[in-house]
């Protein structure tokens, strides 16, 4: 039994500097929970249990980041695109999610956090062990950043839904052309060789960005970058939907694309308060950023599009939403509330600049924009948390790591996010090219993803 | 509709004009019901899109601008007697006019023939 906590002790799982301290001796500290000593021998290391208030809570927010992708996620994209294209859309992201869920459980979590420690290079890029999930069982638990645990399952199913929506918010690059088929043989391979390795080097013991000490509270980087630049090769590589950008492409349905704003919203709070792994005052920490750093993404959109003489748009709303919560989401137990209301803005303005003014300019066709929101709003929140980080702005940092120091060592993990997510992605996809292609015929794609790809309409 | 119209003869019609309105959106409820103090029992009203000098509007998406020529409209159709139809155009004109451009246009041609399909009466009795 002693060996599963000393292999969990291996790769503990960090995602705020302040936390590397504690970790060494975190588990046997939880000997004194209780008066353990009553029935155990003294030899034998007493078996850590789960705090049912983490549990709940753990359970909890697993559930709400389900939430962000179905519907969530489905809902947002689905009415960014045309009605045509709109069940394409959404089952691309379900049956994506549903794929990386069981992947998770054979190799992924394995690659990501498994049990056994690789020396040396290796182990700065992917451990190994627990394939198909083996070792475990309803007793054994996962480290948190203190002396609790929970249980194993509860964290395992808690990372899979990061891995399931980090695939399918690549999809809002590709809509509206991508083949169903090429989906589905393009997320396996991508999430081994991209997703699985960047969560172990930057959350996982021993892990490349872990060790250099890159803050990344719930996933700017594994996430939003990763999902962002994935996503802008896919659609280099794709080329652009037919018509694009001569024929006018307006969203469908802004009411969707709202509904799926707010279930994002919500959503989120799992994701990034639930990234403390514990109901603690750092979970609570995540909240409050999540609530302000939105709020100010929203209105600072808007303003923006006043500012330039348009009128504030809904989907400007929405879009703003988004952008502030990708930039609070490496920072939401890194940074104080003022600190996350200058990230939400800062954010909402580069996101703003990059879909509206340079994406016109380069001429890629990122349908509904998961590089110019989730990748740039991605890298002003992994470099904005170096800032934000700083106890002078409020920030939960202890002023140990000098803030040009931090700003350099977020900088390299958003570059080597960028440079692994880019070129595993154009491996990936050019596999599946080579296979079976990517791209739907140019007859299916005017028809619409929905009649040729799954014959079906999504409005009769 | 009760009085008879002037000189049935004269005309290649029975006396009755078929008026087509096409109005902004938001004045149909007005329009209606001043309609219904002058005595029109009847229109038919359909949602349009078209343009005329207003021209189109444009959508922002995301920076994006997309001119949208066709903007909409409501139509009315309604057929009265001859006696009646000055009113009717004048009413219309009143209420749903604001001013501005967009407001819309008022056709107004003799009609025909009518019938009634429940009774098969013809003429202005089906009215």
């Amino acid at each position: 039994m002693s060996r599963t906590y000393e292999m969990r002790g291996n790769s503990m799982f960090r995602k705020f500097a302040g936390a590397a301290g504690a970790i060494g001796a975190s588990f046997i500290a939880s000997l004194s929970f209780g008066t353990a000593a009553i029935a155990a021998p003294v030899a034998e290391a007493v078996v850590p249990v789960a705090n049912p208030g983490n549990n709940a809570w753990m359970m909890t927010a697993t559930i709400l980041v389900l939430l962000m992708i179905l519907p969530g996620l489905a809902l947002f994209y689905g009415g960014l695109t045309r009605s045509k294209n709109m069940l394409s859309t959404m089952t691309q992201i379900g049956a994506t999610a549903c794929l990386a869920m069981l992947v998770w459980v054979m190799w992924g979590f394995s690659l990501a956090f498994g049990s056994t420690s690789y020396e040396g290079t290796l182990g700065l890029f992917i451990s190994g062990g627990s394939y198909f999930l083996s070792g475990m069982d309803a007793s054994t638990t996962a480290a948190t950043f203190t002396d609790e645990v929970i249980s194993e399952y509860v964290f395992v199913s808690f990372q899979m839904t990061f891995a399931a929506i980090t695939a399918a918010l690549i999809l809002g690059a590709t809509a509206e052309r991508m083949k169903f088929s090429a989906v589905m043989a393009f997320v396996p391979i991508w999430l081994t060789i991209v997703y699985f390795p960047i969560a172990h080097m930057v959350w996982a013991g021993g892990g490349l960005m872990f060790e250099d000490g890159a803050l990344d509270f719930a996933g700017g980087t594994v996430v939003h970058i990763n999902a962002g630049v994935s996503g802008l090769v896919l659609a280099y590589l794709l080329g652009k939907r037919r018509g694009y950008p001569a024929e006018p492409m307006p969203p469908h349905s802004m009411v969707m694309t709202m509904i799926g704003t707010g279930l994002l919203w919500v959503g989120w709070f799992g994701f990034n308060a639930g990234s403390a792994l514990e109901a603690d005052g750092s979970a609570g920490l995540a909240m409050i950023n999540t609530f302000v750093a939105t709020a100010a993404g929203a209105l600072t959109w808007m303003v923006i599009e006043k500012m330039v003489g348009h009128k504030g748009s809904a989907l400007g709303f929405c879009s703003g939403v988004i952008a502030g919560l990708v930039a609070v989401t490496p920072a939401a137990g890194n940074s104080g509330p003022f600190g996350a209301i200058l990230l939400g803005i800062a954010s909402s303005a580069v996101c703003y600049f990059a879909v509206a003014k340079v994406k016109a300019k380069l001429g890629y066709d990122d349908s509904l924009d998961a590089f110019g929101i989730h990748g740039i709003g991605g890298i002003v929140g992994a470099i904005g948390t170096a800032i934000v980080y700083q106890p002078f702005l409020g920030g939960p940092g202890d002023g140990s790591t000098a803030m040009s120091a931090q700003l350099w060592i977020q900088t390299k993990s958003v570059l080597i996010t960028i440079g692994w997510a880019g070129i595993g992605t154009l491996i990936a996809a050019l596999i599946v090219k080579t296979l079976i292609g990517l791209r739907v015929s140019e007859e299916a794609e005017v028809d619409g993803l929905d009649i040729s790809e799954h014959g079906e309409r999504a409005y009769n | 509709m009760c009085e008879a119209g002037d000189g049935i003869g004269s005309k290649q019609g029975f006396g009755v004009k078929f008026i087509i309105a096409i109005i902004k959106p938001f004045k149909l409820d007005e329009v209606r019901e001043a309609l219904g103090g002058i005595g029109v029992e009847g229109m038919t009203v359909s949602e349009v899109k078209g343009f005329g000098r207003q021209k189109g509007q444009t959508e922002i998406y995301r920076g994006a601008e997309y001119t949208t020529n066709m903007l909409p409209k409501v139509k009315l159709e309604i057929a009265v007697n001859d006696a009646l139809a000055p009113k009717v155009i004048e009413t219309i004109q009143e209420v749903a006019g604001t001013g501005n451009i967009g407001d819309g246009k008022i056709f107004a041609f003799d009609l025909a023939d009518a019938t009634r399909i429940r009774t098969g009466e013809t003429g202005e009795t089906a009215l």
